[in-house]
């Protein structure tokens, strides 16, 4: 077992594990931490798959300001004075298992049985920002430009139903 | 390491992302639930660019910059989340104003 496979296995145990945590304590400002751990965990899986420009980005757009952003919410809301009351069992246990039969049924759906479809970590350059950005500003600029719209109409909406008074 | 190890990572951290929009009620760990699916699918996603990367190269070694385009989804795929996020906490504040919770069974009440 070399550098990488314990690299591996290491970031997945700790993406499986922290996303876990997310989804049951009780407390939403322990979620939000847990899910920043999960997005360092997949942002160490892009740079074993030489992903770097993503695994930065990752960083800075999520787990920098989109869970600042989670986390000035939480913090303007004051949940913690009042636990979230609980479902009826019944249909806790029938969410989990129907959560479980998800995995299940796509983990038999997409398995390839051919061991030797493998990533080799350390090839490839194309997630370098020279790459990226070539084919980002040729062959995509038309979606990059929308984006630039998407991004304004999301601010302006967010500013208009934020507004306080009407 | 072998695809199918990646395809079982991301297909996990989805489930429990389906499994925390289905058993949570407070409508920002929804949310997070939410942001986790996004992330099991990139991550996927890169895994997949990496590997047809790697087949493109052993066909043509001129060909450097196949399966780039895995990775501008991704990018692409953050971009509408962003955008997404904002939008989704201003409701959830605006939620939080008008009824003091953001559980969400009390997203019934939009109705009237």
């Amino acid at each position: 077992m070399n550098t990488f496979q314990i690299t591996f296995w290491f970031l997945s145990a700790l993406a499986v594990f922290s996303s876990l945590m997310v989804i049951t304590r009780k407390n939403p400002v322990y979620s939000v931490l847990f899910l920043i751990i999960t997005f360092f965990a997949i942002s160490g899986h892009y740079i074993l798959m030489n992903a770097q420009f993503l695994a930065i980005v990752n960083i800075i757009v999520y787990a920098g300001a989109i869970m600042v952003l989670f986390l000035f919410v939480l913090m303007l809301m004051n949940l913690n004075k009042e636990s979230e009351q609980q479902k009826n069992k019944y249909l806790l246990w029938s969410s989990g298992i129907a959560g479980g039969m998800l995995m299940i049924v796509l983990i038999a759906a997409l398995d390839t049985p051919d061991p030797a479809i493998i990533t080799k970590p350390g090839t490839g350059e194309i997630g370098l920002i020279k790459n990226l950005g070539t084919k980002l500003f040729t062959d995509y600029v038309v979606p990059f430009e929308i984006s630039s719209i998407l991004f304004l109409s999301a601010m302006v909406g967010a500013v208009v139903i934020g507004k306080k008074g009407d | 390491m072998p695809i199918s190890y990646y395809i079982f990572l991301a297909v996990i951290i989805f489930s429990i992302g389906v499994t925390g929009v289905l058993t949570r009620r407070n409508s920002i760990i929804v949310f997070m639930c939410i942001e986790l699916m996004l992330n099991a699918v990139n991550l996927l996603l890169v895994a997949f660019s990496k590997l047809h990367h790697q087949r493109m190269l052993a066909l043509d070694p001129a060909n450097i910059t196949a399966g780039t385009e895995g990775q501008l989804f991704v990018f692409f795929i953050m971009v509408v989340a962003a955008a997404e996020v904002s939008v989704g906490l201003a409701i959830i504040v605006l939620m939080y104003r008008n009824v003091h919770s953001v559980d969400i069974n009390f997203l019934n009440r939009l109705k009237n």
